[in-house]
């Protein structure tokens, strides 16, 4: 039952960053986007996103009662030495959260209020994959000092350092990337298709050069990139279709084949994290001095896990097919409400 | 403030401000769901305009409730995580369970919210009943896992070890039925008292009588029902507080010495030092017979207990005393309703009628909040009862405060946030859903 259960758990995670993080990714466009598109990249986003997203982002929950439930011990030490990277992130949710609703349901559409729900909902859809992608580098930079006493190593070192802010920022991009190729696939006239293909491009870049960072900010760590990814079958294989699903995304794309591009594109994020997860596994946190928290070894006792398990593949079977029927109902179709 | 009192602060604002969220995303897709069936059944577009706006108001509260839900699960671990550690694993069933029920819920509302003529007109309705059944699950749920902090099962308790580990036995503990019945015909009575009491105030205005005059019988059908009813439930959780946590039974009643002929104390101000309460009511023996359905029979009083394992008696005692008031008020409002309803029609569009439903429409979120403090500071000092201590539970992370100051204002301006929007839902009622 433990494999059950922590292919759940990186499964709830994957799928949090390709659905929920092209939410994320699609205010990160329109923040990008000149304010005469804005309105236009907007009303095609409520179409994408409008039914689907409070479904995207349940995987987050899925993924952290998994943590606490089956592994109380990374859940708790996460939550003590990365207290305020994790606080940051939940404003950023609730922030974004509610003024998503709120722009759309708000019975009066005044210039001024639109206006701010705007401005939250965008700088918010920066700053939460942000942080999340600093969590999740700081979870392996070797940088979390279980034994620290003193505040600025406990609290603040664990997580504020140049390769967890690259792996932010490589997040920011990705997400980015991956809601300009869903997009791509949901609009419905030529300039906007042009629009989003320009800006896919634009994130495309913008994700090589992060990536680079992140090497580069790995070494100042002493953190050998290159040895982790290239170093085993698994990663290497990986990053290899990453790299071949990434030409195939391009080719389809120039040949209209707009649904397919988006399966490409969701390849290629999932096989990047596959290959960064594999290398770590079985350590979920990689803490300084070589204390790792382990899945295989820092879980809850067996029972625990058997019906941690039972009920996730109980709860799958209502879930899975609901939810590809919700996506297949409102795939590219126009709202009538 | 120290860390400590900030902790327990920023999590008694956070499960309060979510309260009153999940309640009305309970409640209110039941509401939506009968007026639905009415519009399919009857044709009448009114029926179709009271689905439509009220579901606009519950996509607004059910994004706030799902963001300061997603809140708090980090906020169990960030600000309690030597609580976490132990109890994720034993009282983690009903939050993976309801992990799957807020899923289905999610993808219901999405299919319910964005589906109008867009899927046949019963899948599309089922898809509504399909929120409130979930949402309801995931209360109850939910509050089985709070009532195992109150009556702890599931483990052995052994030299600071927990062992043997049962995660249903602990779900379903002792406490989960009480708990869970009360909480959700709380829920019932708040949703549906402060519904009606804002549909009462737009008749009493004169505006759209039709659309509110039916929209204010849907709600309060179900909350003058649950009214009546939770009473009989509230005796039932006082008769297992009083078996498992007889402090807090003793602190709720402020009840200072154990004797036979047990009084029933009504109001006063509890003083601590002297052990006494002045300027109450006493009603001899009553409490005896709510305990124990015997006039006679001792019950333990705060003397059993010793201090160091007291709740703070004043806070539980005045926040019993509001939700009992509360509860034989509304129940009375709801039994003259029913008189109204069966006997004296003409009752229904008197003025004073719809007064007294529009000064009720805060009575039973107010009696709710009230419950909650009974039930969670009258745990106090313990977080698991008898087993561990709040102080032992909270994060080594020093400055909480701060996170509590910066939460207080978010959800400070969250609450006029959404009460401003809601207003404005009702200000464009009579554009949107005129139909004369
Ligand atoms: C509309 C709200 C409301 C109303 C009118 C009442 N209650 Fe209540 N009460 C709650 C809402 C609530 C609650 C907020 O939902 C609580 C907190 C925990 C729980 O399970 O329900 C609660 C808890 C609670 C507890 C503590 C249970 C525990 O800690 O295990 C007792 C003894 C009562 N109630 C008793 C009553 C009585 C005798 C009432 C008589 C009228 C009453 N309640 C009305
Ligand atoms: C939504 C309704 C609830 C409300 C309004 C509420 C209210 C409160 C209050 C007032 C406190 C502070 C008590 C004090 O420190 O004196 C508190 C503490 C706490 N509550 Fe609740 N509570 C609710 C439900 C829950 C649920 C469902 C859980 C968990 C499953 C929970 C877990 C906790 C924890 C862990 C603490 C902190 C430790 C403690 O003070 O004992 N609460 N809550
Ligand atoms: C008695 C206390 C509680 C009740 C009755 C309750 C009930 C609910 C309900 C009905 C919802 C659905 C959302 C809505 O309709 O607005 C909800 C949302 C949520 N609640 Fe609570 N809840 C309680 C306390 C808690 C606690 C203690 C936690 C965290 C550990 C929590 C976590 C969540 C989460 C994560 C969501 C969002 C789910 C979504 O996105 O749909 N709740 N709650």
């Amino acid at each position: 039952m433990l494999t059950v259960v922590i292919i759940f758990l990186f499964f709830a995670i994957l799928l949090y960053f390709l659905l929920g993080g092209a939410d994320f990714g699609a205010g990160i466009i329109e923040l990008f986007t000149s304010t005469d598109n804005k309105q236009r990249t907007r009303s095609t986003m409520y179409q994408a996103i409008g039914p689907i997203w409070e479904a995207n982002h349940m995987w987050l929950i899925i993924a952290v009662v998994i943590l606490f439930v089956g592994f109380p011990d990374i859940y708790s030490k996460m939550c003590t030495y990365l207290h305020i990277p994790l606080l940051i992130m939940l404003l950023g949710i609730i922030a974004r959260g509610t003024a998503f609703a709120f722009r759309n349901y708000d019975a009066i559409k005044g210039e001024r209020t639109q206006m701010l729900y705007n401005n939250i909902f965008v700088y918010s859809s920066f700053l939460t994959p942000l942080f999340l992608g600093i969590i999740a580098g700081s979870a392996i930079s070797r940088q979390i000092d279980f034994e620290a006493t003193d505040f600025l190593s406990a609290y603040i070192f664990s997580w504020l350092n140049w390769f967890s802010v690259a792996v932010g920022l490589f997040t920011v991009t990705l997400c980015g990337f991956l809601a300009a190729i869903y997009l791509v696939g949901e609009a419905t006239d030529e300039f906007d298709v042009k629009r989003f293909i320009k800006k896919a491009k634009v994130l495309n870049m913008a994700a090589f050069f992060c990536g680079g960072l992140v090497f580069l900010a790995a070494e100042t760590l002493n953190i050998h990139m290159a040895h982790w990814i290239f170093g085993n079958p698994v990663s290497l294989t990986a990053v290899i279709a990453a790299s071949i699903s990434l030409i195939l995304l391009w080719v389809t794309i120039s040949r209209g084949k707009k649904q397919i591009a988006r399966v490409f594109a969701a390849f290629q994020v999932s096989m990047i994290l596959l290959s960064v997860g594999y290398t770590h596994y079985p350590n979920f946190i990689m803490g300084k001095n070589n204390k790792n928290l382990s899945l295989l070894t820092n879980h809850a006792t067996s029972k625990t896990i058997d019906d941690l398990g039972i009920a996730l593949l109980i709860g799958s079977l209502f879930i899975l097919p609901s939810l590809f029927y919700l996506f297949y109902s409102f795939r590219g179709k126009t709202n009538h409400e | 403030m120290n860390d400590f009192l900030a902790a327990r602060s920023q999590m008694a604002l956070s499960l309060g401000f979510h309260i009153i969220y999940s309640c009305i995303g309970m409640v209110m897709p039941v509401f939506m769901a009968i007026s639905h069936y009415k519009y399919i059944k009857t044709q009448n577009p009114v029926y179709k305009n009271i689905t439509q706006a009220w579901s606009k108001g519950v996509a607004i509260f059910f994004a706030t409730g799902a963001v300061s839900g997603t809140m708090l699960s980090f906020e169990l671990g960030l600000l309690w995580p030597k609580f976490m550690e132990h109890a994720g694993p034993i009282f983690g069933m009903p939050f993976s369970l309801e992990g799957v029920a807020f899923f289905i819920e999610a993808i219901a509302l999405g299919f319910f919210l964005y589906g109008w003529n867009r899927f046949n007109q019963w899948f599309h309705w089922f898809t509504g009943v399909l929120v409130g059944v979930s949402g309801i699950l995931s209360g109850i749920l939910v509050v089985s896992a709070n009532s195992w902090m109150n009556s702890p099962s599931g483990f052995d308790y052994v030299n600071g070890q927990y062992l043997n580990i049962d995660p249903m036995r602990a779900m379903f503990n002792g406490a989960w039925f009480s708990e869970s019945l009360h909480m959700t015909i709380a829920a019932f009575s708040a949703t549906g008292f402060a519904v009606a009491g804002i549909h009462a105030l737009m008749i009493y205005r004169k505006q759209n009588i039709e659309f509110h005059t039916k929209a204010f019988k849907i709600a309060i059908i179900f909350g003058a029902a649950a009214a009546i009813l939770q009473p009989l439930s509230g005796d039932i959780s006082a008769k297992h507080a009083a078996k498992r946590q007889p402090a807090k039974l003793a602190a709720m009643e402020a009840y200072f010495h154990t004797q036979t002929y047990a009084p029933l104390i009504i109001g006063g101000i509890p003083d601590t030092a002297a052990k006494k309460v002045n300027y109450a009511i006493e009603l001899p023996g009553l409490l005896s017979f709510l305990v124990n359905d015997n006039f006679k029979q001792e019950v333990k009083g705060l003397d059993t207990i010793p201090i160091k394992d007291q709740p703070n008696v004043a806070v539980t005692h005045y926040a019993f005393q509001i939700m009992v008031g509360i509860g034989m008020l509304t129940m009375l409002i709801g039994v003259l309703y029913f008189i109204a309803l069966w006997k004296k029609r003409s009752w229904l569009s008197k003025t004073w009628f719809l007064k007294l439903f529009i000064i009720a429409t805060p009575l039973g979120f107010i009696a709710l909040e009230a419950g909650w403090t009974v039930t969670e500071v009258g745990r106090q000092p313990w977080i698991i009862q008898d087993v561990m201590r709040t102080s032992e539970a909270i994060t080594p992370m020093p400055g909480i405060q701060y996170s509590f100051y910066l939460f207080s204002f978010i959800y400070f301006t969250l609450s006029l946030a959404v009460i401003f929007l809601l207003q404005r839902q009702i200000k464009m009622v009579p554009e949107l859903y005129d139909v004369k």
